[in-house]
């Protein structure tokens, strides 16, 4: 693919791993409502390069990495200065099947590099400014507009709006690109479909394994409890769940959006109960309101986030929808000096899923 | 639920096999004749018969296999019945595994890989398994050939397990072997030991191989018993029973044909055992005589035929009644309710027995999820029957012991209504259900009821809780009012509102502040029973009350900074930076005719003396039927999603399909008996704007003005290059030298509606009833859109128009319908001067209460616009100089004006 495939550091692999041993790691929080902020227009998001493109780029976020590079970069050093230990890269729809909306399939390798840039360049600038502390970048894989479990017209249950293979090869061509720009994670998340996760995670083995074993990063999962029933979109159960992708050995899993935190507590409790691995969450701020806004206070989400860490459910915290730099701040703060999880020693079983798991022990 | 949703150890499992062609005539049959229904019921039998994991083979040379494979998993994949089980996926060749690998959202199982191709095929497929995320299922089997004896499977078992587990570091609790059952009782001597090595080899491989399983495909080894299913029954129910003792994890089997070792007949069990453990030279020869005998006494009938699913029936009374509460089923209900009559001393024991037990169970899995509202509801009318059949012996007891007995007592009173001026009440309906069945006694003054009668009633009943409900945003204001008039009262019980344009903000804002023993806000039925009964508790009502209040506080604060957070602009301004179009080129259709039609699903007769072009045009029911959108159907059950995806939503999918069906079959009726009757009017008038106002003109040479419709205009401040829209925007202005054309409807398909529902309520089934309600309602907004698209037909434009009616029902033609009363033109008040335009009442049947909803409640009404970039907007906060200036427009007070548009408000009027 690329001659020159970079490849982590030894050195910022093994940071990235003390880091998690040590300590409850906080990432960053929402991208979309921070960028809201900036009330960019049109203008601001073709800037000259797209000024005559034939569609509408406006709320085409990730391609403000390309033609707003300077907000993209605040935005995360401002997770920084929050507290963050690592923010995610601007690409959660940064893959061909979600740029066809926008009929910008051709750039996607770029809105990946361009995002990693920002990210890498916001992360130096921190740790610059101090020495010693370190700051790291994940590569943000988001779940797709289609999905292979489910069928967009009931009266074809059996149709689906994309096949495996173009799945695979549009996360493909994700990854490949965020690898080269110099993630030092890959996080898959706020899964909807397992099965689409699934592809995400067959389509990074099948990089890790071309590029060889040094090429290798961790992989980070977060999965989406959409509703009081306890299930993704999907149908899963938290357990069903984790069961389908301990195959990729996660280097973590957790749970991120949909729910507040409150909401999310049973499942995440179920998580770190049976993960094998590193457990996160990063909520939204709250539910939706009235007005569409969320109404979680920074104080808010700390109480619970940190109820969960002083339960020794988590490794790592952070926020999603409405979640600011304050909200990350607070969070922060709050999980200061908490112990995090140990990882739980599970027993070898097969365990199988459907919707629901099956252990056979 | 079975064990197999338990994550806990499962001592067996049992792999179903009726979904495999090699296994099932029947399910080969139906797959070959593309009856994929029938495919569907079989895999369902199978998870319901217990099966823990469905085996799925499509093997058959006539048949694709990768596409049958893929097609079948994603069948399945919509059926959470069926898909909550792990699936195996079996066949022979690899391509169709690796198909059905990438339909798997679950971490299911490959059946099967061996070393038969040579070990580089066989560790390139384990590592694909792998990345897919599936467990192996390994055949003894090498490049020589299948293991029959003990030593043959042992050893290729063991060189899998190396190579698997070393060189491509595949988890051995992933592997699978599957030794080979084989054939035994064939008349060839070396079958003989088959069993008995597989048992052997299973207990060994256990013993060297860790963390591996074990699994069969356990039908084959009666294969020489085919046609006589006493005996293979009984052959494998021991063959398990040894098997399992040996190491075996999971078979391949009948979910639906396994008996119990113990229950085998000992003479038959002798026989078996004969054979399976190789226990003398002449076993097969007995067992095939005794098989014989056997067939010829039962006539080779089989007795494991699977009954339908009935077995509840044998349970005792009160699990029946449980039961049938808890699944909805009313088929039985009297009956059983005449057995419990018969056994209890009193019928009232019954209901707070049996009864309420069952719906204690229906109101804790709705509270966790994992109930839908359909189902609750349904299990309220088996309620309501069982109920209604034992009150009249109630009545009779109560006659007999003046003195004796007290009456069931609810758990308290709720009193419920939906306000004057408002006739919206299927939430309302669908709450007082799910509170009755809580065992509240409800009291529903049903719609558009004054605020004296509420209290009055409230007083009279001594109710405990008084709920309101409304629908549209002048019902807002009616709710504060009755709070005011609970506080001149001197009224203590709580109040709770509820309805679709009410919200925790406004409940927070504008109600609870003036009644201050507690008002809370209710966001759908699903809340209703946990408020409730915390208001209900004394324990538990000051925290939930002390909750309530400071979360109210905090949305009052919430709501004075957003409120000083952005000012609007003036109005002058706002209008100022309306859309503009060059109207010299812009498309203005010439509508067919000018002034109104009606239509009608009613018979023309009518009068002899109206000139024809006066008599409605007809419709029916069946094309209106054509224009559903579904998707608010679905809402007003609280099942979110979006129809179609909602049938196969992985939560809610099983009881929004039969929500639907249930719903299908009450609109045949409805369609076919002509239950409702729909009417329409619709009308176009030559139109020109002028500021933020229409003028409606007699004919094209604007002869003679008559009427206007008044709009407003968005005042919040927007970003550079947006505009502030009002509706006029999209009519030519006067001064633009050109005529347009402005539309207006009302239609209904009410008529009927309430007393459809009120013969469902009459027989206890207020399931049917709010159905025929939500129906009625559907049907008013289809026929709303069809008549869009006749007046888009008349326009001419929308001949060309070519959507599909998804399309249509998306709105994605050209050309708006905003109702007043509706974000684009929330002024209610417009409604009087459409009717009189349209003498709509006359036409339709629909009138207006005083806060201008319209009776019955299923009617829609509207203007039509047809400029090609009218869309839908909001036109949210208004300032005070707009409403000064709409005032001065409509000729009313500024303080009526306020209270129309009280909600939309930005500034606190005097």
């Amino acid at each position: 693919m690329n001659p020159t495939q970079p490849r982590p550091s030894a050195e910022a692999q093994d940071a990235f791993r003390r880091l998690f041993a040590s300590k409850i790691v906080v990432l960053d929080g929402a991208m979309g409502s921070m960028i809201q902020t900036y009330k960019l227009e049109e203008p601001d998001f073709r800037g000259t390069r797209f000024k005559s493109h034939s569609h509408n780029l406006q709320g085409n976020n990730d391609l403000l990495s390309l033609t707003r590079p300077d907000v993209i970069e605040k935005i995360h050093s401002d997770y920084f200065a929050a507290g963050a230990d690592m923010v995610e890269t601007n690409t959660f729809s940064s893959t061909s099947i979600a740029q066809a909306d926008y009929h910008l399939e051709p750039i996607v390798r770029e809105l990946n590099l361009a995002a990693v840039a920002c990210a890498r360049s916001a992360a130096q600038k921190a740790e610059a400014a101090s020495p010693g502390r370190r700051c790291f970048v994940a590569g943000a894989i988001g779940p797709l507009n289609r999905t292979l479990s489910m069928s967009p017209d009931v009266n074809r249950p059996d149709y689906r709006a994309v096949t495996w293979d173009q799945v695979v090869t549009a996360y493909t061509e994700q990854i490949e690109a965020l690898l080269d720009g110099g993630v030092d994670a890959l996080l898959v998340e706020t899964i909807f479909d397992t099965l689409n996760s699934k592809a995400a995670l067959f389509a990074i083995e099948q990089v890790f394994d071309a590029r060889g074993d040094d090429a290798r990063v961790p992989v980070m999962i977060s999965v989406t409890i959409t509703d009081a029933s306890g299930r993704t979109l999907s149908g899963q159960t938290i357990g069903a769940f984790y069961t389908s992708i301990a195959h990729a050995q996660p280097f973590s899993v957790g749970i991120n959006c949909a729910l507040g935190g409150a909401a999310m507590r049973p499942y995440v409790e179920e998580l770190s109960r049976i993960a094998g691995c590193y457990t996160t969450c990063y909520p939204n701020a709250g539910l939706p309101n009235a007005f569409g806004g969320y109404d979680e206070t920074p104080a808010d989400m700390a109480k619970v986030l940190d109820d969960f860490a002083a339960r020794g459910w988590l490794n790592m915290v952070g926020g999603c929808c409405g979640s600011t730099p304050a909200h990350i701040a607070a969070i922060a703060e709050a999980v200061k000096g908490r112990a995090p999880r140990m990882l739980p020693q599970a027993a070898r079983a097969l365990r199988l899923s459907g919707l629901e798991p099956l252990a056979v022990a | 639920m079975s064990n197999s949703s338990s994550s806990a150890a499962s001592a067996f499992l049992v792999i179903g096999e009726r979904t495999n062609i090699t296994g099932s005539p029947k399910f080969a049959k139906a797959l070959k004749a593309g009856d994929w229904d029938a495919c569907l019921a079989i895999a369902r039998q199978q998870v319901e018969s217990g099966a823990n994991v469905i085996d799925i083979n499509v093997d058959e040379g006539l048949i694709d296999g990768e596409a049958t494979m893929v097609k079948f998993l994603n069948l399945i994949a919509a059926e959470p019945e069926i898909c909550r089980v792990p699936v195996m996926i079996d066949s022979s060749k690899w391509t169709v595994l690796e198909k059905g690998l990438q339909c798997l959202q679950g971490k299911g199982i490959v059946n099967s890989i061996s070393l038969k191709d040579g070990e580089t095929e066989f560790l390139r497929r384990a590592k694909l398994i792998r990345r897919y995320g599936a467990a192996a299922v390994v055949m003894a089997f090498d490049e020589q050939g299948q293991a029959a004896t003990r030593d043959e499977k042992v050893r290729i078992c063991t060189r899998a397990y190396n190579l698997l587990t070393q060189k491509i570091g595949f988890p051995p609790e992933d592997i699978i072997f599957d030794p080979n059952i084989l054939t035994v009782a064939t008349g060839i001597e070396e079958h003989n030991n088959y069993a008995v090595d597989f048992f052997e080899a299973a207990a060994i491989i256990k013993k060297t191989l860790p963390h591996a399983r074990i699994s069969g495909g356990v039908s084959n080894v009666s294969f020489s018993f085919r046609g006589n299913n006493p005996v293979r029954e009984a052959m494998h129910t021991a063959f398990l029973y040894h098997a399992i003792r040996a190491g075996l994890d999971m078979g391949i089997v009948n979910a639906g044909m396994l008996g119990v070792y113990q229950e085998i007949a000992p003479d038959l069990l002798e026989r078996v055992e004969d054979v399976l453990l190789n226990r003398r030279p002449d076993s097969t020869e007995r067992l095939v005589k005794f098989a014989d005998d056997l067939k010829a006494q039962q006539g080779g009938a089989s007795k494991t035929e699977i009954k339908e699913d009935l077995a509840w029936r044998n349970a005792p009374v009160e699990q029946r009644l449980s039961h049938a509460l808890v699944k909805g089923i009313d088929a039985f209900v009297e009956a059983d309710t005449e057995e419990a009559r018969q056994k209890y001393a009193r019928p009232l024991e019954i209901i707070e027995g049996p009864l309420m037990d069952g719906m204690r169970v229906v109101g804790d899995l709705f509270g966790a999820g994992k109930m839908f509202l359909p189902q609750v509801v349904k299990s309220a009318r088996v309620m309501k029957k069982s109920v209604a059949y034992l009150t009249p012996f109630m009545e009779e007891e109560k006659r007999k012991h003046i003195a004796g007995g007290g009456t069931a007592k609810p758990n308290g009173r709720v009193l419920m209504a939906t306000v004057k001026g408002d006739v919206h009440d299927i939430g309302k309906n669908i709450v007082g259900v799910v509170l009755a069945c809580n065992n509240y006694e409800v009291t529903d003054l049903g719609v558009m009821v004054p605020a004296e009668k509420i209290l009055a009633t409230a007083k009279e009943k001594q109710v405990d809780i008084i709920g309101l409900s409304g629908l549209i945003t002048p019902s807002l204001d009616e709710m504060v009012s009755v709070a005011k008039e609970m506080t001149r009262q001197g009224f203590t019980v709580p109040l709770l509102i509820g309805g679709a344009t009410t919200s925790p903000a406004h409940t927070a804002v504008k109600v609870a502040p003036e009644y201050a023993p507690g008002v809370v806000h209710v966001l759908d039925a699903s809340r209703v029973v946990n408020v409730v009964s915390a208001l209900l508790s004394a324990q538990k009502k000051p925290a939930f009350m002390a909750e309530t209040v400071a979360k109210q506080e905090r949305q009052r604060v919430e709501f004075g900074a957003r409120h000083n957070k952005r000012p609007l602009l003036s109005l002058a301004e706002a209008r100022a930076r309306k859309p503009v179009f060059d109207w010299a080129t812009v498309d203005i259709p010439r509508p067919e005719f000018l002034g109104t039609r009606a239509f009608s699903t009613e018979k023309t007769e009518g009068h002899e003396s109206a000139p024809i072009s006066h008599l409605p045009s007809p419709i029916s029911l069946n094309e209106i039927v054509d224009f559903i959108d579904w998707s608010p159907f679905f809402s007003a059950w609280e099942l979110h999603g979006r129809y179609p995806d909602i049938l196969t939503d992985a939560v809610v999918g099983v009881e929004a399909t039969k929500l639907f069906a249930d719903a299908q079959k009450l609109l045949a009726r409805i369609v076919a008996e002509k239950r409702y009757t729909a009417k329409a009017v619709i009308a176009f008038w030559p139109a020109n704007s002028v500021g933020d106002s229409i003028e409606l003109y007699a004919d094209e040479a604007r002869s003679r003005l008559i009427g206007h419709f008044h709009h407003l205009r968005q005042q919040l401040e927007k970003p550079a290059g947006q505009f502030n829209h009002c509706l006029a925007d999209y009519i030519a202005p006067r001064n633009s030298g050109r005529l347009d054309y402005v539309g207006g409807f009302a239609v209904t398909a009410g008529h009927g509606v309430e007393q459809l529902a009120a013969e469902f309520k009459a027989v206890h089934d207020d399931y049917s009833a709010i159905m025929a309600q939500a129906l009625g309602d559907r049907l008013a907004e289809a026929l709303a859109e069809l008549m869009h698209k006749r007046v888009r037909d008349f326009s001419g434009y929308g001949k060309a128009e070519n959507l599909a009616m998804k399309d249509i029902i998306r709105e994605k033609y050209r050309g708006i319908r905003p109702a007043p009363g509706y974000p684009a033109c929330p002024d209610h008040t417009e409604k009087p001067t459409l009717f009189a335009l349209l003498d709509a009442t006359a036409a339709t049947g629909i009138t207006l209460t005083e806060s201008c909803a319209m009776s019955p409640a299923s009617s829609v009404s509207g203007m039509y616009f047809n400029h090609p970039d009218s869309k839908y907007f909001a036109v949210g906060k208004l300032g005070k100089d707009q409403i000064e200036d709409y005032a001065a427009r409509k000729k009313m007070s500024l303080a009526e004006a306020e209270k129309w548009l009280g909600p939309y408000l930005d500034y606190n009027p005097a």
